[in-house]
C-alpha cells in the first residue's frame, strides 16, 4: 500500500506534465491518439480513414463522412432532409431542448443526428444512413426514427438493401415517450424489409447503447462491428452501480459481442466497402465484380 | 410513519388509525361510537379526493410503485379464470421477472404475459426486482409466437423498472433479445392488448408492449427512463427526480393527451392498492371490450392498423423540401 501512497503524491505533477504536453501538441494539424496517445498529422489520419496509424484505433467520424467513405462518387439523394424535430413536450432540463437542438445544429449543419441517402456501393444500389453522434450524442427521437423508416420504405419500394451505420448513446430523453417509440417503429419497419427479403446490414459503431441498440443495431440480417467499438444495452457505469462487481476487461467491446454471439463479424474501416459489397451481392446474388455504377 | 403509506398518504393513515381504534373501543364497551365514525370516515373520503385529486407527476410516480400495489399475478388470479402458468425460454433458463401462460377470459382463451416484481424481500431478489434477462423476453416471444399459432389473443402487463442492467444479461445479448421482441411483435397475426399497471420502464416496458391498444391504469406511469435516471443524466442530480418526472409527461392523463396511450382506467378512490379487486374488475371489464372490437378486424387489417399506429408516434415537421437530386 505504501507504494500507492508515494504514487498518489506523485500522480498529480505526473497528469500535469501529460497536460502540459496535449497543450504542446500544435493546433490545427496534430491529434492525439485518444488510445495510443502516439501524435498524429491530421492529413496523413483523414488519408488513412480517421484510424491511428500506429495502433489501428478507429476514430469518432461524422455521419456525413462516413458515407463519403462508403459509397461510391456520385449521384446520391437524401432522404427525409426536410424533417425537423419538434418540441412538442416544451421539455426543459437544465438547458431548453428547443436551445440544445440549436446548439447541436449549428455545431454539426445537421438538423437532426441521422444522415439517410440513396446512392451505391461498388455499382450496387442501396440506402445508406449514418449516426451522427455529434448531434446530441446520436441520439433518437422522432426525426431519426422518422428519416430510418423513410430509408426502408425507399428499400421496399426500389427494392435495394439498406446498410446503417450506428453510433448512438440511445433513446433521446428530451422526447420522453416519443423517443422509446422509435424503438417500436424502426424496429417495425424492418420487419417488412424481413418479409419482402431484403437485406439489412447494421454495422456498429463506436458506440452503440440504450434504445438504438435494443431496436434497429441489434436487427441486421447480419451484424458488423468496427473494432473495438462499445455496444451494449446499459452503460458500463449503471451496470456497475447495479451489480457491484468490477466489469471484466474488455466488457462491451467489439470482440466481446463477437465472443458471445451478438455479432457475425468484426471489419476494419478499410475493409468495409469491399466486404460489405460482397455480403450484399451474396445475399441478392448480385455479381461480384464492379458494375458500372448507372446515373 | 405507516410504512404501507406513502409520504402525502400518511394523513390518510392518521385518519384511518383512528377510525380503527374507534371501532375497537366501539366493540368493548356499550357507547355508541358509530355516528362518530361515519363522520370520520366521511372526512377520510374527502381528505382521500383532495389529496388525489391534485398528484404530482412525482407523487404518481411514487404511486405506481408504491409497495401494497396490485402485481401482475394479484391481477392475473383476479381477471382470468384457469390460469396455467408456463415457464422457460428453451435455451437458457427461466425468468421470474416475467410470468406467462394460458388462461381464460370468460370463455376466451388467452396468452397472458407480464413482468412480475416480489413483494417481500426475499420474493423481490427471487423477482429480480421485475428487471428481466434476455431469457424472460425470449420465454415472453416463445409464448406470444405459440398465441399466434393457436389464434389466442395476447394480454400483456407492464411493470418494470426497465430490463436488468447485468453482466449477464448483457453477454446473453439483452439489446437483441429486446429488439427482436420489436421486431415481432409488430407483426403479430392475434390482437395484443398492453395493460401498463404500474412502472413502464423504458425499452423493457416496451419489449412485451407493441400492441393494438395500449392502456393504462390512472396512477402507473410510462417513460422513456425513470425519473431519477433522467435526472442525473440531464441535471447532473438524482435529487432533480420530481422536476425530471414532470417534465417527461410520464403519467397515463398526459400521454393520453399527447396520444400515445389509447385509454385511462380510472383507479378506486385513493389508488389501486387500497382495491385490488375493483381495480381488477375495471381492468378485465375494458380487456374484454377491447378484444370484442379487436376480434372484427381480419388479420391483415389488424397487422396493418399496428403498423400504421406505430407510425404515427412521432412529432416532426416538414421544413421546406430541399432540392434532393
Amino acid at each position: 500500500m505504501s507504494n500507492n501512497n508515494w504514487l498518489e503524491k506523485i500522480l498529480p505533477s505526473i497528469r500535469k506534465t501529460s497536460e502540459n504536453r496535449r497543450a504542446n501538441v500544435p493546433e490545427g494539424l496534430w491529434r492525439k491518439c485518444p488510445r495510443c496517445d502516439g501524435v498524429l498529422y491530421l492529413p496523413e489520419l483523414e488519408r488513412n480513414q480517421e484510424v491511428c496509424p500506429k495502433c489501428e484505433h478507429h476514430m469518432r467520424i461524422g455521419a456525413r463522412q462516413r458515407l463519403d467513405l462508403f459509397l461510391d462518387q456520385g449521384p446520391r439523394a437524401e432522404i427525409g432532409a426536410d424533417l425537423a424535430p419538434v418540441d412538442r413536450l416544451k421539455f426543459k432540463d437544465s438547458k431548453k431542448y428547443k436551445d440544445r437542438l440549436t446548439g447541436a445544429q449549428k455545431a454539426t449543419g445537421e438538423h437532426d443526428a441521422l444522415v439517410a441517402t440513396r446512392g451505391h456501393l461498388k455499382g450496387l444500389a442501396l440506402v445508406a444512413c449514418a449516426f451522427e453522434f455529434r448531434f446530441m450524442g446520436g441520439s433518437m427521437g422522432s426525426v431519426v426514427g422518422s428519416r430510418f423508416v423513410r430509408a426502408v420504405e425507399t428499400c421496399l419500394e426500389q427494392r435495394v438493401p439498406l446498410v446503417c451505420f450506428s453510433a448512438s448513446g440511445g433513446a433521446r430523453m428530451q422526447e420522453a415517450l416519443f423517443s422509446l417509440m422509435q424503438m417500436a417503429r424502426t424496429s417495425a419497419a424492418l420487419q417488412r424489409m424481413r418479409e419482402q427479403r431484403l437485406p439489412f446490414i447494421s454495422v456498429m459503431t463506436d458506440p452503440v447503447y440504450g434504445g438504438v441498440s435494443a431496436s434497429l443495431a441489434m436487427l441486421g440480417d447480419i451484424n458488423v462491428a468496427e473494432p473495438n467499438a462499445l455496444i451494449g444495452f446499459a452503460g458500463p457505469r449503471v451496470i456497475e452501480q447495479t451489480v457491484r462487481q468490477k466489469l471484466p476487461e474488455g466488457f462491451q467491446r467489439s470482440e466481446f459481442l463477437l465472443e458471445h454471439g451478438a455479432i457475425d463479424m468484426i471489419v476494419h474501416r478499410h475493409e468495409m466497402r469491399d466486404t460489405v459489397h460482397r455480403l450484399l451481392a451474396g445475399l441478392t446474388g448480385a455479381p461480384l465484380e464492379e458494375e458500372a455504377a448507372e446515373g | 410513519m405507516n410504512p404501507n403509506f406513502l409520504d402525502f398518504e400518511q394523513p390518510i393513515a392518521e385518519l384511518e388509525a383512528k377510525i380503527e381504534e374507534l371501532r375497537l373501543v366501539g366493540n368493548d364497551s356499550d357507547v355508541n361510537l358509530s355516528e362518530e365514525i361515519r363522520k370520520l370516515e366521511e372526512k377520510s373520503i374527502r381528505l382521500t379526493e383532495s389529496i388525489f385529486g391534485n398528484l404530482t407527476s412525482w407523487q404518481i410516480s411514487q404511486l405506481a410503485r408504491h409497495p401494497r400495489r396490485p402485481y401482475t399475478l394479484d391481477y392475473i388470479h383476479r381477471i382470468f379464470d384457469h390460469f396455467d402458468e408456463l415457464h422457460g425460454d428453451r435455451s437458457f433458463a427461466d425468468d421470474p421477472a416475467i410470468v406467462g401462460g394460458i388462461a381464460r377470459l370468460g370463455e376466451r382463451p388467452v396468452m397472458v404475459i407480464g413482468h412480475q416484481k416480489g413483494r417481500e424481500v426475499r420474493d423481490k431478489v427471487h423477482r429480480n426486482f421485475g428487471m428481466p434477462k434476455p431469457e424472460g423476453y425470449r420465454k415472453a416471444l416463445r409464448l406470444m409466437e405459440m398465441a399466434e399459432r393457436f389464434a389466442m389473443p395476447v394480454l400483456t402487463f407492464i411493470d418494470t423498472p426497465g430490463a436488468f442492467p447485468g453482466i449477464d444479461a448483457e453477454e446473453r445479448g439483452q439489446s437483441e433479445a429486446i429488439a427482436r421482441n420489436l421486431r415481432e411483435m409488430s407483426s403479430l397475426r392475434v390482437p395484443v392488448v398492453t395493460t401498463v399497471i404500474g412502472e413502464g420502464g423504458s425499452g423493457g416496458a416496451l419489449a412485451i408492449g407493441v400492441c393494438d391498444h395500449l392502456q393504462m391504469l390512472e396512477y402507473a406511469t410510462y417513460s422513456v427512463i425513470s425519473p431519477e435516471g433522467c435526472a442525473s443524466i440531464l441535471w447532473r442530480s438524482s435529487d432533480k427526480a420530481a422536476e425530471a418526472a414532470d417534465a417527461m409527461g410520464l403519467t397515463a392523463r398526459r400521454l393520453h393527451e399527447l396520444g400515445i396511450v389509447d385509454e385511462v382506467i380510472s383507479e378506486p378512490l385513493g389508488g389501486a392498492h387500497r382495491d385490488h379487486d375493483l381495480a381488477a374488475r375495471r381492468i378485465r371489464d375494458s380487456l374484454s371490450t377491447r378484444l370484442e372490437a379487436l376480434g372484427e378486424l381480419a388479420v391483415t387489417d389488424l397487422v396493418e392498423r399496428r403498423y400504421q399506429r406505430l407510425l404515427d408516434y412521432a412529432n416532426v415537421e416538414e421544413r421546406e423540401r430541399k432540392n434532393e437530386d
